[in-house]
């Protein structure tokens, strides 16, 4: 296993930061998850895709459009007809998701080296996450879980929501350092940790 | 202006992308008929009211959409997957309160 380098290294600075004075509204880190796996199914071969998704991660993705589930190991949500993202904390998965995904089911396309993965935590994450997204975060609708892909100004963004008050964003990894700065600045107002 | 899109329910137009005219069929490759493949190039009805479009999500699902809005107010009365006809069968999950 290789040694992971993050691109957020040269600006990533772990402690409280803006106007934490009355308490730290969210908490910013990388998750940087050992796999990222983009899968895509065929017309009409959804279900079988899922089935996939569920034998090696052990979640139970609901029907439905953004549907998802996580494990401490495991996330893995829909993101468009057809389409999913799932990750993994462990190296790998890719290799695993072709042997188990048949050419006439769907395609198995590794992320890993092209998404980076950071975590929104605490009371104000919906808040600050409102600023940059025309998007509804509150939990009736947007539930614990589910997924959604999203743009803010050009950044596409895969936004799951791992808890109440946690969300993770997949971003592209060119982008991943102007992106944390715009999450720093927007999370400057509520106080932040990184960490 | 919102556009309810069939998966990723109701987001501001600019993660969408006007694809063009709804209304048009494109000839067939091998169609030599000069003034079909014309037609189809350039002429458009601009209608002031209810009009047939293609629209992307290019910044949420990117999936390719039929949209009726009417080009005097901007209501959209329907949007559907540009791949099927009929009703979506792909629907949003309960959006709360405002659909
Ligand atoms: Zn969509």
């Amino acid at each position: 296993m290789g040694e992971q380098l993050s691109p957020l290294e040269p600006i990533f600075r772990p402690g409280s930061h803006g106007n934490f004075v009355d308490g730290v509204g969210v908490t910013l880190s990388e998750i940087a998850p050992g796999s990222i796996v983009q899968l895509a199914a065929w017309p009409g071969e959804e279900k079988k895709l899922m089935a996939a998704i569920g034998s090696v991660t052990g979640l139970k993705l609901a029907d439905g459009a953004g549907a998802g589930a996580s494990s401490d190991r495991y996330a893995a949500f829909g993101f468009a007809p057809g389409k999913f993202l799932v990750s993994d904390a462990s190296e790998g998965l890719a290799t695993t998701f072709a042997g188990k995904v048949a050419a006439a089911t769907g395609t198995v396309t590794d992320l890993s080296h092209g998404r980076t993965a950071i975590r929104i935590a605490g009371p104000r994450s919906e808040w600050v996450l409102a600023k940059l997204f025309a998007v509804d975060f509150s939990l009736p609708a947007f539930s614990v879980g589910s997924g959604i892909s999203t743009t803010h100004h050009d950044v596409f963004t895969q936004i799951q929501r791992s808890g109440p008050d946690s969300f993770d964003l997949y971003v592209f990894r060119s982008f991943a350092r102007s992106f944390w700065k715009m999450l720093c600045h927007a999370s400057d107002e509520v106080g932040y940790e990184v960490r | 202006m919102l556009i309810t899109c069939p998966y990723c329910g109701p987001r501001d137009v600019s993660e969408f992308a006007y694809q063009g005219d709804g209304n048009r069929t494109r000839p067939d490759p091998a169609s030599t008929d000069s003034e079909a493949w014309n037609a189809y190039v350039y002429d458009r009805l601009n209608p002031a009211g209810i009009h047939n479009e293609i629209w992307q999500h290019a910044g949420g699902c990117r999936v390719h959409l039929a949209v009726v809005r009417d080009t005097l107010t901007h209501e959209i009365s329907s949007v559907r997957f540009a791949r099927e006809h009929g009703t979506p069968t792909h629907s949003r999950r309960n959006h709360g309160a405002k659909a």
